[in-house]
C-alpha cells in the first residue's frame, strides 16, 4: 500500500495538470458589441469555452495578440486597452487610455502595444506586459494647434508602427526601437481622407485607402526616401459615387497570388492591383459596397462582406477565375469574417441574429452555428504571427 | 403604416422609393413612430448611425451626437444633414431608408438624448 502512494499521487497530479495544458493556436475570441464581453472560442471543437466579461464600449472593438497567442488585446471605442487572458479566461489587465480609439497593433518583438485614438487623435505605445504608457505620439498637423483622428495602425518591421491621419491626409511612420523615444517620419500631402491603412503581408507596403478622392496611398517602406504615391488615381472617374454607408476597412489579408483585393469607395466592385506594378488589373463587380475584403490563408478565395444595406450577404470572389463564384446569407448584419489559420473554415458573425456562422470554405456548407450577443469582430490566435494583423 | 423603403442601389430606386414613401397616406404623419418602427430606428442609430458617430454616440469618425453638441444648431439644417448627408464627407444620405418625419423624430430625439436599445 504505502508504494502505491507515490505512484497514485503522480497519477492525479498528471490528470490534474493533463487537464490545464493546451496550447492556444486554435483559439480565438469573439467580440460581444453590446455587451461589454468576448467569448473565448475554439475553433478545432467549433465551440465557446467561455466568456469574459467587463471590457466596456465594445463597439467597433479590434484586437491584437501576444507573440505566445496567449493574450489578447482589446481596444475598444471608450479607450479601453484590455488585456485578456485566453488560458485562465480572465483579464489580465485593462486601461482607459483614450476618450475615443479604433484600434491598434503589437510590435515586430512583441513587446509593445500601441493604440490609434480618434479623440485626443495620436498614438499611445504601451509596455505590453505591464500596459505602461511607454511613448505619446499626438497627432498634430497645420501650425501644431489640430490633431488629427488616426485610421490604419499596422505594425512594420524595425519595431515600426505606420499609421494615417485622416484629417490631415498624411501617413506617419513612427520607429519604437527605443520605445521611450520615438522617432517620426511624416509623409504630407499623401491625399484626400485616408480612411484606413494596411501593410502588404511581406511587410513592405504601407497602404493607405482615400475617402476624399479616388486612389490609394502607397508607401515602399524599403525605400521611404521615394516618398508617398498614388496608385488608382482616378478609378471611378466620370462616375456618380454611391454613398457608402460605413467605412470599409483595409486590415485583413487582401493580398494573394501577386494581386491586392481591394474594396471601391462609393462602387460596388473589387479593385484588383497587381503587387509588382501596382497598376489596376481588373475590377470584380459586387453585390454592394464592400467593407472586409479577406484573402483565404492560401489565397485562392477572396471573402466579400457590405456595408449596410446590403450587409446580410456575403460573396466569395475566386481568384483564378476573377469573377464571384458564390453567394451567401449568413443572417443579418454580417460584420466580420476570420478563417481559421489554415483556411479550411471561415467564421462569420451576424450581429443583429446574435450568431457566429461557420462554413467550410471548399464546400461552403454551413458546419454549425454559435450564440453570440451581438457578435462583430472575431480574431484567432494565428493573428500573433502574422505582420500587419 | 409601414413604410420601409429597401433597396439595394441608390439613386433611381431610391428616389422612387422616397417618393412612394411620401405618397403613401399615413406615411409621413407628424407622429411619432409605430413601437415596431420606433425600435427599428432606435437600432438603427444606435447600430449603423454608431459605425461612424460611436454606439454610444460620443463621436468616432464622425462628430458625437449629444444632446450637448447638437443644442446650438437648428434642427432642420440636422435634419437634411440626416436625409441628405453632407457631400465631400464620410456622412451619407438616408432619405432612402426613412420618411422626413422619421428623420424629424432621429433629430429630436438626438437633441433630448437617444433612448438606449431595448432587449
Ligand atoms: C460612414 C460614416 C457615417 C455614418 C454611417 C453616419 N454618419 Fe452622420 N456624420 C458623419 C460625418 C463624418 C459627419 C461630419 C460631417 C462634417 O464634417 O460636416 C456627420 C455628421 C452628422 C450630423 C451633423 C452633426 C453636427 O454636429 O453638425 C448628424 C446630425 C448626423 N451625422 C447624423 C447621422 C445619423 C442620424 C446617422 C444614421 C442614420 C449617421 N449620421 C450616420 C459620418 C457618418
Amino acid at each position: 500500500m504505502k508504494s502505491l502512494l507515490p505512484i497514485l499521487a503522480a497519477f492525479l497530479l498528471s490528470a490534474c495538470t493533463g487537464a490545464s495544458l493546451r496550447g492556444t493556436g486554435d483559439m480565438g475570441i469573439v467580440i460581444e458589441r453590446a455587451s461589454g464581453s468576448v467569448a473565448v472560442v475554439d475553433s478545432s471543437t467549433k465551440s465557446i469555452l467561455g466568456r469574459i466579461e467587463g471590457l466596456g464600449d465594445l463597439s467597433h472593438a479590434s484586437a491584437v495578440y501576444s507573440r505566445d497567442g496567449r493574450y489578447a488585446y482589446v481596444f475598444g471605442r471608450d479607450g479601453g486597452l484590455t488585456k485578456v487572458d485566453l488560458l485562465e479566461r480572465r483579464i489580465a489587465r485593462r486601461i482607459i487610455q483614450a476618450g475615443n480609439s479604433i484600434g491598434g497593433a503589437i510590435s515586430q518583438d512583441g513587446r509593445l502595444v500601441a493604440a490609434q485614438n480618434y479623440q485626443p487623435g495620436g498614438v499611445k505605445v504601451f509596455d505590453a506586459d505591464t500596459l505602461e504608457l511607454l511613448a505619446d505620439i499626438p497627432a498634430t498637423y497645420g501650425d501644431g494647434g489640430q490633431r488629427s483622428k488616426v485610421v490604419g495602425l499596422a505594425d512594420v518591421p524595425g519595431n515600426k508602427f505606420a499609421f494615417a491621419l485622416f484629417d490631415a491626409g498624411e501617413i506617419w511612420v513612427a520607429d519604437l526601437s527605443r520605445p521611450r523615444e520615438p522617432k517620426v517620419t511624416k509623409f504630407r500631402n499623401i491625399g484626400n481622407q485616408p480612411y484606413d491603412g494596411l501593410v502588404t503581408p511581406d511587410g513592405r507596403h504601407y497602404m493607405a485607402g482615400l475617402f476624399g478622392e479616388d486612389g490609394i496611398a502607397l508607401v515602399d517602406l524599403w525605400k521611404p526616401e521615394q516618398g508617398a504615391r498614388k496608385i488608382l488615381a482616378n478609378y471611378g472617374k466620370g462616375v456618380e459615387k454611391l454613398p457608402v454607408f460605413k467605412m470599409p476597412h483595409l486590415r485583413g489579408w487582401a493580398v494573394a497570388g501577386g494581386r491586392a483585393y481591394l474594396p471601391a469607395i462609393g462602387k460596388h466592385e473589387v479593385l484588383v492591383v497587381d503587387t509588382a506594378s501596382w497598376q489596376e488589373v481588373g475590377r470584380i463587380p459586387v453585390k454592394g459596397q464592400p467593407v472586409f475584403v479577406m484573402a483565404r490563408p492560401d489565397g485562392r478565395q477572396i471573402w466579400v462582406n457590405f456595408a449596410f444595406p446590403d450587409y446580410s450577404h456575403v460573396q466569395v470572389i475566386d481568384t483564378l477565375e476573377q469573377k464571384v463564384v458564390q453567394s451567401l446569407s449568413p443572417g443579418k448584419a454580417v460584420l466580420h469574417m476570420e478563417f481559421t489559420p489554415r483556411g479550411e473554415n471561415v467564421w462569420i458573425s451576424a450581429r443583429d441574429d446574435n450568431r457566429v456562422v461557420v462554413y467550410d470554405t471548399a464546400s461552403f456548407s454551413k458546419l454549425t452555428e454559435l450564440p453570440a450577443q451581438n457578435p462583430s469582430g472575431i480574431f484567432f490566435t494565428s493573428r500573433a504571427a502574422r505582420i500587419g494583423f | 403604416m409601414n413604410c420601409r423603403p429597401y433597396i439595394n442601389h441608390i439613386p433611381d430606386r431610391a428616389v422612387a422609393a422616397l417618393f412612394l414613401c411620401l405618397l403613401a397616406p399615413a406615411a409621413a404623419p407628424a407622429a411619432d413612430p409605430s413601437p415596431e418602427r420606433t425600435r427599428e430606428l432606435v437600432r438603427m442609430v444606435r447600430q449603423d448611425c454608431g459605425s461612424c458617430h460611436g454606439l454610444t454616440l460620443k463621436g468616432g469618425l464622425g462628430p458625437p451626437l449629444l444632446p450637448e453638441t447638437l443644442r446650438e444648431k437648428p434642427a432642420e439644417s440636422l435634419r437634411y444633414t440626416v436625409l441628405l448627408g453632407r457631400p465631400g464627407t464620410p456622412m451619407p444620405p438616408w432619405n432612402a431608408f426613412m420618411t422626413e418625419a422619421e428623420a424629424d423624430w432621429i433629430v429630436q430625439q438626438l437633441m433630448a438624448g437617444f433612448p438606449e436599445e431595448t432587449r
